[in-house]
């Protein structure tokens, strides 16, 4: 292969420019396979960076790898949802059928098969992503034929013969993916039209847009629960040549897919809320900071933002007032659920490691290449543009008075009609699980591992932000699954996902994982216990920024919530249980010096 | 210049505007521990060890701006505790054998040790396979006792601005790289400095060992933090 003229024309289509680093690195992974060090070489030196800059970013994100990630690499979920729906037995198909085991690449070179977090597809599982398309549902036999199809050097997009509900079936996407959209709401997912909401903002002043989106009480709808006026206003009011809008389409906390939905579905009403937040900040330009993930569908996205181009809802005299202009350009990550927090999102934008900023400053003074940029949840901007259509006195009648408005929920587990759900704030999830079909359910997991455990005894509680805030992702766990299970498989999911920026994150979730394996192996003892809870408070204290906070979650709600299943696990009558396992290391000793060993080795 | 009243630990103190917490508070005297602060680099805010409350919220002193009328908590037994377990993760994550370390003395992982009277850490040590990288010119990187305060990453540059030190990976796999080509072009002045900036025996000058012995180092001699408060006007 001419590895040095692919480099060398990736580098021109990209025009060395420093801020596109990490889509030179994807094009070099997509055209070889990896990123070698001579690839990494020859782009430090092309972008006049040393080479622990490009391989900083190409050793962050999940997608680029430093060895050969197969001709065919295979993505699989490995969520919790993935386990439940049978990914174990998937995993052994692929790896049978490959001869080759996940985390490695065939001899030859063809097949790699990698685990990889939650995809956003939570209710098709078992799910995986191989050179870029999506399979869903998978089984053995599907996983014989896709095998078979590699090995006969088919084009994986060949194999999605059924296409999935709604624009799935476009031309631009189809995927295999389907919708499941179970009950639609009037905020999100009910019809639009095209310049509703722009040509109405634009005949206002920016200052009495913000002041309607005030008014209407919408807090972000991307977990943090941040009043989007105020933001919109901090934001306008940083003084600068130039606004940016960002909108966030990482969705990468296990268990949400509704931002996926809202993409495929009603895209022009996200795109629509971006220029009406462009007008009411005074920026010219929209990024969409879209997930991995998702890129097969930015070409369907790419073909709606033209179509609102020709119709004047974006780009020149958008929304039809003369001399505003508002563009969107997309840009890619590379899968890194950090970059869905929003400063590492930004650093990512500019081509580099997702690592969180310092805050203060705040995105709304200090953004996007240093500008004020407001950063927003795909869901909100498009609630801020059915308020500008429908106004914020409509959008206050739905809810509750704290939470305003709709709630998109993506619901997968142990229930019945998994997908998504458009429900009214205030939803208590007794009524969510009956709608749902999962009212045996033991426990729900509101918001996805960093959220909260709820127990059975508490299913009163409401979706809302004054009680149970959750960014989308509900988790029905049925009465036959094993908490611990739960529990383990989320604390994985943060030790992989923490950029290691900092000590308590890099370090402390691994330690807590490992005390809760020894209580799950039956060695744990109550002050086990306590010291879950306390180490837990140390982390989330001192952790740097919202991930770390969060990640003790699944152990701290869980212990709150369940306690008497700990308590049956740990043994009450000694409070010391070594964790040192004098058998493993004389095994591991034996194994070193070749000496046999005999029982006496054991006493 | 406008000044900033604030406390800590409720003594009054004076900052100026863009001030970070620590530097105000160093500037009145107070001592507020951290690691991988250094003076004159942009704070990292990695090791958290500088964690304050400030109505009630957690936030490192090294990064946060000080403001009027704040009330700062410092030296509360709640987050002295909480240091202390940033100080034991660090040693139970990578191998630090202090007796054999040229830094033993002037490490400042292990003078927080000290500080925190720390025995045995309340986690078990990971033991983590880690190597020695000693192609680096006249440095050695010793990768067991590398805690990725940033320091070097942040300031050891070549004379054309490239940085010579990068994080690398993520997650618990996370470490520092060296750039072995630029590092072997480093001068012996630049190699000097960056030994004496790492705070723990993990970049070392080469051929360089004992020249002042255990025992007659600097935090042989004074507890970290004691300097402060005796300079300050
Ligand atoms: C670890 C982490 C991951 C996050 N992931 C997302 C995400 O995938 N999508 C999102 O909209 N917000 C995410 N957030 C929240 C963002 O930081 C930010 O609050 C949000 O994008 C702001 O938009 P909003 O005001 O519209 O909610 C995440 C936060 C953290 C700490």
């Amino acid at each position: 292969m001419p590895k040095q003229g692919i480099i060398k024309t990736i580098l021109a289509r990209h025009k060395k420019d420093k801020s596109r680093l990490i889509e030179i690195v994807r094009d070099v992974q997509s055209a070889l396979g990896w990123v070698p060090p001579a690839a990494v070489a020859e782009i430090a030196e092309a972008l006049n960076v040393s080479k622990v800059d490009v391989e900083g970013v190409a050793t962050f994100y999940h997608f680029f790898s430093g060895a050969p990630a197969g001709r065919y690499a295979v993505y699989l979920n490995d969520n919790f949802v993935a386990g439940m729906k049978g990914r174990a037995e998937i995993a052994a198909a692929f790896e049978k059928e490959a001869k080759c085991r996940f985390g490695e690449t065939t001899a030859d070179g063809l097949i790699g098969l990698h685990a990889t977090s939650c995809i956003g597809m939570n209710d098709q599982e078992p799910s995986a992503i191989i050179n870029g398309v999506v399979f869903t549902k998978l089984t053995k036999a599907k996983v014989k034929q896709i095998v078979a199809a590699m090995k006969a050097g088919r084009d994986m997009a060949r194999l999605v013969t059924t296409c999935g509900d709604g624009a799935n079936q476009s031309k631009l996407v189809r995927a295999m993916v389907t919708n499941n959209i179970r009950k639609k709401g009037p905020v999100i997912l009910a019809p639009f039209k095209p310049g509703e909401a722009i040509r109405r903002a634009v005949t206002w002043t920016p200052e009495d847009v913000i002041a309607e989106i005030k008014r209407s009480n919408l807090l972000g709808r991307g977990g943090a629960g941040f009043p989007t006026g105020l933001k919109w206003d901090f934001c306008v009011q940083s003084q600068a040549d130039r606004h940016y809008v960002v909108c966030n389409a990482d969705e990468g906390e296990p268990g949400t897919f509704k931002d996926r939905v809202i993409l495929t579905e009603q895209a022009h009403l996200l795109f629509e809320g971006m220029a009406v937040a462009g007008y009411a900040v005074g920026a010219k330009e929209g990024i969409l900071y879209l997930r991995a993930e998702y890129a097969y569908l930015k070409n369907h996205l790419e073909h709606v933002l033209e179509a609102l181009r020709k119709k004047a809802i974006i780009g020149r005299n958008a929304g039809g007032k003369k001399g505003f202009i508002f563009d969107i350009e997309i840009k890619m990550g590379a899968g890194a659920y950090i970059c869905g927090e929003e400063s590492a999102l930004l650093e990512s934008a500019e081509g580099k490691r997702g690592e969180p900023r310092d805050r203060p400053p705040f995105p709304v003074t200090y953004g996007y290449l240093g500008y004020p940029t407001t950063v927003n949840n795909i869901e909100t901007l498009c609630a801020a543009a059915r308020i500008l259509a429908k106004g914020a006195g409509w959008f206050k009648t739905l809810g509750t008075a704290k939470s305003a408005g709709t709630k998109l929920l993506s619901v997968s587990g142990d229930c019945r009609k998994p997908g998504v759900y458009e429900v009214e704030f205030g939803l208590s999830l007794q009524k969510l699980l009956e709608m749902v079909g999962g009212r045996d359910a033991q426990a729900v997991q509101v918001g996805g591992p960093s959220g909260t455990c709820v127990s059975r005894g508490q299913f009163e509680r409401r979706i809302g932000f004054e009680d149970l805030p959750t960014g989308g992702s509900i988790i029905v766990i049925g009465p036959h699954r094993d908490m611990f299970d739960v529990v383990h498989n989320f604390m994985d999911f943060f030790i992989e996902e923490s950029c290691g920026w900092c000590a308590p994150c890099r370090v402390g979730n691994s330690l807590l994982k490992r005390k809760l394996e020894k209580i799950m192996s039956g060695k744990g003892t109550i002050r086990d216990l306590s010291d879950l809870e306390s180490w837990g408070r140390i982390i989330k204290t001192m952790s740097r920024c919202g991930l770390g906070q969060t990640s003790p979650n699944p152990i701290l709600t869980t212990l709150q919530n369940f306690r008497h299943l700990y308590e049956s696990k740990v043994r009450h009558d000694t409070d010391f249980v070594t964790e040192f396992d004098l058998k493993a290391a004389v095994h591991a000793a034996s194994g070193v010096t070749g000496q046999k060993l005999t029982e006496a080795h054991h006493e | 210049m406008s000044k900033i009243k604030f406390t800590v630990d409720g003594k009054a103190c004076i900052g100026t505007p863009g001030q970070t917490i620590m530097e105000a508070a160093l500037a009145n005297g107070v001592y507020i521990p951290a690691l991988c602060r250094y003076e004159g680099l942009k704070p990292a805010g990695s090791c958290r060890i500088c964690t304050v409350r400030v109505g009630g919220r957690p936030m490192a002193a090294c990064t946060q701006p000080v403001s009027e009328g704040m009330a700062v908590e410092n030296m509360s037994q709640e987050l002295e505790d909480m240091r202390k377990a940033l100080v034991e993760m660090l040693f139970v994550e990578g191998n630090h054998m202090c007796p054999t370390c040229e830094k033993s003395g002037n490490c400042e992982l292990q003078a927080l040790a000290y500080r925190y009277q720390m025995l045995v850490p309340r986690f078990p040590y990971q033991f983590p396979a880690r190597s020695v990288e000693p192609t680096g010119g006249r440095l050695l990187f010793e990768y067991n006792r590398c805690i990725q305060c940033l320091r070097c990453v942040r300031s050891v540059k070549t004379k054309d601005g490239k940085a010579v030190f990068g994080p690398l990976g993520r997650s618990e796999k996370k470490k520092i790289g060296m750039d072995k080509e630029l590092a072997s072009k480093l001068s012996d002045k630049d190699a000097r400095e960056a030994m004496d900036r790492c705070p723990v025996g993990a970049l070392l000058k080469k051929e360089v060992g004992f020249v002042i012995p255990i025992g007659k180092r600097k935090f042989d001699k004074t507890p970290i933090g004691s300097d402060v408060g005796k300079t300050a006007s």
